[in-house]
Order: C-alpha cells, then sequence, then structure tokens
C-alpha cells in the first residue's frame, strides 16, 4: 500500500502578544493520520470552532509550517519554502475548496476568468480551444458546463452553483486530493445535498479523496469514510465514520453526538443538554492522555 | 393547543414590499415580499424558513420597521398589539417607532461581530442600545444590565471586554442581551445561530427558549435550517420566491406536509444513522424581479401539472391552523426514503 498522505505527529503553536505577556497558543497537538493512495476516501475533521481544524488543513496544503513533525504528500516533504516549480507542482496535486463560495470569487470578474487562470497556470498553455475544453470537462464533472457559466458573474449564480464552480477549478488540474474547508456551511439546506451528493460522486466515479472539514456531524456521518474528532488541538476520537458515530466512546464525541439537533420530535421543544456531559467533556481539556486503539479499529484518547 | 388561547399579537394582511429602483431612467422592480398574509400570537415562537433571496429577510426589515429606500411597502398592512397601544409600522413616523423600537420590538441580529462596535466597550454598547428606552442612569442602569447578563450566564465582566476578547458563543449571549434587556413584546431572530459549532448553537436556542417563556414574549425566528425549526418553534411557516407557500404547527409540518417543496426540505435532512442516498433540489429560486407564471415553485416541483403553471395556487386551510398554497396538496406525500420518520408513516 502506498500512502497519498502521511500526516506524522504534527504540532503548530502561535505566540501571540508582544515581548512582555507572550502567550503560546497550541493549536494543533501531535496530529498523525494518512490516506491511501489506492483507496479514495472521504475523511473527515470534525471539531468546534478553535478546535485546530483549519489550521491542520492549511498545513496540509503547505499555507502553514508545522511547528513539529512533518507531512509527507507522495512521500515529498510539503514545505511552505519550497521554490515556486515544486510548489506549483504540489499545488496541481492538492487543490482547495473554501467555505464561503461569495467570497472566494471575485464579484466584479466573470466566474470563467477565475478557471481559465487555473487552466493556464497548470496547462502550461495559451492556446484557448485547449482552454476551453479542459474547463469544460471539469465543469461537466460537477453538473454544471461552460454554456451555462461563461460571461456571468459571481451575483448571477445560486450559493449552490457558485460552490460547485469553485469544485470545478479546483478540479481542473486533475488532483487526487481535494481539501474541503466547511463547503456546505455556507449554502442553503436545500442546496447542501447537491453539493454533499457532488463530494460522494468525485469518491465514487473520479477516485478523488476528500479531507472535509465540518462540524456538521449529520453530512458527516452521510458520506465519510473515516473520521477524526478534535477538540482544543487534540484528536480524541479517530475511526471508522459509522462506528465512531453509531456509538462514540470519548466523552466530548458523545456530547457533539448529543448536541445534533434532531427532527424526530419535531415540536416537542427539547433543548436541554445534560450539564454533566458539558462537564466531562470540558473536564478532559488541557490533559494530554494518549490515543489507544479498541477492538472495533477506533482509537480512543484515554487519559490517567 | 394553547394557541388560542393568546390573543394576536401581529397582525399581517397582504403585505406586498418591493425595492423600486430608477436609474439613469430605466425603472426595476424586484418582488421581494408579494402578499404575505399571517399572525402571530402572544407567547408564539414563529419559525420562518426559505433559502437565500426568497425574501425572507425583506419580509423581517418590514416587520422590524426598518423600511428604507429602495424598499417600499406598496400594499398590505402590519400591526402590532402592544400593551401601550397598537401600532401599524408601514404607516408609522418615525417617532412612534423610536417609541416602541428595543422597548416593545427588538431584534437579534446575524453576525455577532459586525453587530458590536469593535472600539467600544460591551457596557458602553448597552448605554448606547439600552439606556434611553429603559430611562435608567448609573448604578441602576448598571445593576439592571447585570442582573440581565447573569440570567445569561455571563460574567459581569464582559462589560468591560472588547467585542474581539470574548468567544462566538458568548459575542452572540450579549447579543441576544442587548435584545432582550428591555423585556420587549416581540423579537426577531435574523439566523442568531448560523455560525456557531452544534454545542453552542444548542446552549444558544434553549436560552433564547428560555428568555422567550420567562418574558412571555412573541419570537419570529429566521433560519433556513429546518432541525432548528424542529426544535425551538411552535408554528412553522415557509417562504419561497417572496410568498408564503405553508404555514402550520411543527409537528405537522414534518410529518405531514403539504408543500412539495416543504416535503423536499424536511426529506433533504441529513440523519445520523442513515445512509441512504438523500435527494437534492434541482434549479434555482427564481430571478424576484421577473417571477415565473402560477405558482412560483412549479421550474421545481415535481408535482407540478398545466394549472400550477398558470394559476397561482390560494393559501387554504387543510387542518387546524396548517394553510398551503398548492394545487395538488392532496398529492404531496413525505419524500420516501426520508430523513424523517414521516418517510414510514406515509
Amino acid at each position: 500500500m502506498t500512502t497519498l498522505l502521511d500526516v506524522r505527529n504534527v504540532s503548530k503553536h502561535f505566540t501571540m502578544g508582544g515581548i512582555f505577556g507572550r502567550k503560546t497558543v497550541n493549536a494543533v497537538m501531535d496530529a498523525s493520520f494518512s490516506l491511501s493512495a489506492e483507496k479514495p476516501e472521504i475523511f473527515t475533521i470534525i471539531g468546534e470552532s478553535g478546535s485546530g481544524k483549519t489550521t491542520l488543513a492549511r498545513m496540509v496544503l503547505g499555507l502553514e509550517d508545522p511547528s513539529e513533525g512533518e507531512i509527507l504528500f507522495q512521500g515529498q516533504k510539503v514545505s511552505r519554502h519550497a521554490s515556486k516549480a515544486e510548489r506549483l507542482a504540489f499545488m496541481s496535486k492538492v487543490q482547495p475548496v473554501f467555505q464561503n463560495p461569495f467570497e472566494a470569487f471575485n464579484p466584479l470578474k466573470k466566474i470563467e476568468r477565475y478557471l481559465e487562470s487555473t487552466a493556464r497556470q497548470f496547462l502550461h498553455t495559451k492556446d484557448r480551444a485547449a482552454i476551453d475544453r479542459v474547463m469544460d470537462e471539469a465543469l461537466q464533472k460537477v453538473g454544471l458546463s461552460l454554456k451555462e457559466v461563461r460571461g456571468r458573474f459571481p451575483h448571477e449564480m445560486s450559493g449552490g452553483q457558485l460552490q460547485r464552480c469553485a469544485i470545478a477549478r479546483a478540479l481542473i488540474p486533475n488532483p487526487p486530493l481535494l481539501i474541503t474547508d466547511e463547503p456546505v456551511s455556507m449554502v442553503d439546506a436545500s442546496l447542501r445535498m447537491s453539493i454533499v451528493n457532488l463530494l460522494k460522486s468525485l469518491r465514487d466515479d473520479l477516485k478523488v479523496s476528500v479531507i472535509y472539514i465540518t462540524h456538521d456531524l449529520a453530512t458527516a456521518y452521510y458520506i465519510s469514510n473515516r473520521l477524526i474528532i478534535m477538540q482544543r488541538g487534540r484528536i480524541v476520537e479517530m475511526g471508522d465514520a459509522r462506528t465512531v458515530l453509531d456509538n462514540p466512546q470519548h466523552p466530548y464525541s458523545k456530547l457533539l453526538k448529543a448536541s445534533v439537533l434532531s427532527t424526530d420530535d419535531a415540536g416537542a421543544g427539547k433543548l436541554a443538554t445534560d450539564p454533566g456531559m458539558v462537564q466531562a467533556a470540558n473536564g478532559l481539556v488541557g490533559e494530554a492522555g494518549k490515543l489507544v486503539m479498541r477492538p472495533d479499529g477506533r482509537e480512543v484518547r484515554v487519559y490517567g | 393547543m394553547t394557541r388560542d388561547s393568546k390573543p394576536d399579537l401581529l397582525k399581517v394582511e397582504g403585505l406586498k414590499a418591493y425595492y423600486q429602483m430608477n436609474y439613469y431612467g430605466v425603472e426595476r422592480e424586484v418582488r421581494a415580499v408579494d402578499g404575505i398574509s399571517m399572525n402571530i400570537k402572544r407567547g408564539e415562537v414563529y419559525g420562518i424558513a426559505g433559502e437565500s433571496s426568497s425574501g425572507k429577510t425583506s419580509f423581517i426589515k418590514v416587520l422590524a420597521a426598518a423600511i428604507r429606500p429602495p424598499l417600499k411597502v406598496v400594499e398590505g398592512t402590519v400591526k402590532y398589539e402592544f400593551k401601550n397601544g397598537p401600532i401599524e409600522v408601514t404607516t408609522a413616523s418615525k417617532a412612534q417607532v423610536e417609541d416602541v423600537r428595543w422597548k416593545h420590538l427588538s431584534y437579534i441580529m446575524q453576525g455577532s461581530m459586525s453587530v458590536l462596535n469593535p472600539v467600544r466597550r460591551i457596557g458602553r454598547t448597552f448605554k448606547d442600545f439600552a439606556q434611553r428606552p429603559l430611562g435608567l442612569t448609573g448604578a441602576a442602569f448598571e445593576a439592571r444590565v447585570v442582573s440581565h447578563l447573569a440570567r445569561l450566564k455571563l460574567p459581569p465582566e464582559v462589560l468591560k471586554a472588547y467585542p474581539h476578547e470574548l468567544s462566538g458563543g458568548m459575542r452572540q449571549r450579549v447579543t441576544i442581551g442587548l435584545a432582550t434587556v428591555c423585556h420587549p413584546e416581540f423579537i426577531i431572530a435574523d439566523e442568531p445561530t448560523t455560525a456557531l459549532d452544534v454545542v453552542v448553537q444548542k446552549e444558544v436556542l434553549s436560552l433564547i427558549r428560555d428568555i422567550q417563556k420567562e418574558m412571555d414574549s412573541s419570537v419570529v425566528f429566521v433560519t433556513h435550517d429546518m432541525s432548528v425549526h424542529a426544535n425551538i418553534a411552535d408554528r412553522v411557516g415557509i417562504i419561497y420566491a417572496g410568498r408564503l407557500v405553508e404555514e402550520g404547527p411543527t409537528r405537522q409540518m414534518f410529518f405531514t406536509p403539504r408543500h412539495p417543496y416543504t416535503a423536499h426540505l424536511v426529506a433533504s435532512l441529513p440523519r445520523i444513522g442513515d445512509t441512504t442516498q438523500r435527494p437534492a433540489l434541482e434549479g434555482r429560486p427564481p430571478n424576484l424581479a421577473d417571477p415565473p407564471q402560477g405558482c412560483r415553485f412549479h421550474p421545481r416541483c415535481p408535482l407540478a401539472v398545466d394549472k400550477c403553471r398558470q394559476e397561482v395556487p390560494p393559501l387554504e386551510t387543510v387542518d387546524v391552523d396548517h394553510r398551503t398554497a398548492c394545487w395538488r396538496w392532496q398529492d404531496v406525500k413525505p419524500l420516501v426514503g426520508s430523513a424523517h420518520p414521516a418517510g414510514v408513516m406515509a
């Protein structure tokens, strides 16, 4: 088995404040996981805001250097200080999709400009016909076509369509890995499923691996193969998505699952969270503990 | 239901509010709110759902008496029955609106970071908002604010803090505090939890619910997330392309929806423990400057027939408190494999 992405004992600290009153924030602490090259999967990172999930993704994208540990992509070290050629080669294999499609696109430029510059960058060509063909292919993959998109500005598209365009752009260099940071949190509920189903078909039909960052457990359960749950920079539970979410073991994972709003008894107005659960989850923040493998294949952080 | 025993606090009748623009002699009219009628009782939580560009924000702008050009109320009335007398916001003078704002009619806004002034301490913001409507000064005012913050489980120290020093959940609680410190009778909450993660979201929702019960206020709760409505609203109304297409008690809306759009919204919710393929609604919301003829949902509706393309369906009563605007409401079935037990019941 060859690995596509190997994250080895990665930590990231940020220093805040000036010379006096300097504070260190541990955004990510000792995170390790790997993705296989042969079997494409949707790998989900779940966590509250401030849990370090975005920092982890930024390190995988090479936008941030890890303070400790290293990240290997296809055997090569991911570094912010690589030469421009190396960086381009890396970018053609790992592509990001961001949270808010309305911010990702420049409102004053036509959408095709954005796709075009990506195509030109990675194909090293100025041939219009070739660029058009690549753009159309990428848009077809997400259920759009160049004919629909050509000449339109971002405000003329719905949020769902725009997010699909952003995914199409990321697909232009045919990357084996997509990193999507909360791709559905800004999209309307009715369009959310179209994006989530799209990610699923990318994995199944185009064999693209996806790192899916979210705080929405329901869509994570729906599409992902494996997942990690992060709390304040530490991975607290990791394993098969169904195994973990059907029966979470770590107190924090339990709290997350209990906080998902259910529609089973709609109108009953049940909103109380068990305070014992919150306490159990928060009491463990800051303790190191270590990840222990369970018989069902998942890893859970245990303490003491 | 206890709904009938309480009087109406808000009556909206045939409300039409359009954006009317005239640039260089070219007239353009966007019909953001196109004939909405609804009543909201005292002490009720009314959920409004709808996708972006469905006109829900324009609608609540009118409810909040924040009608500024180019938005213009073309037709209809919006009448509140406050304890200190009725007010008709579409014709009320500026002074009349100022009189009820915050004290009787209040607004929890989306995006707590952009609501709070980043260069002012929270205490100062409280003064700006609440000092005049409350009519208190100095220590009395401070005591009132501190006791109110305690109810929201916020320590008095937050008054000395700047917005960036607080976490997202705390900031959202501060904005709820601002909106409720004067004990308003009517609160409009516009997506107050959209940016929060699941744990904090639940906390904030139960807080809004508790405060609402304690003060017996009415709340209009706007969000596109149906699972939030399921847990907080007494009744839910669905807005599509500027019109109210269905409204009813929350439970009925989820278990026996009578409009294909509602049925779809409920069915598309993913659920833990279920990985069956969820349908996604194709197409996009209509352009309100040029809405489709007949029922506005027909281009995306799986049940559409010729009648739907030509005639606008009226809002008919199909059950107690349950109204829908669909020619074929009797054929609407909760979608199979839906996120909901309704799929099994049907």
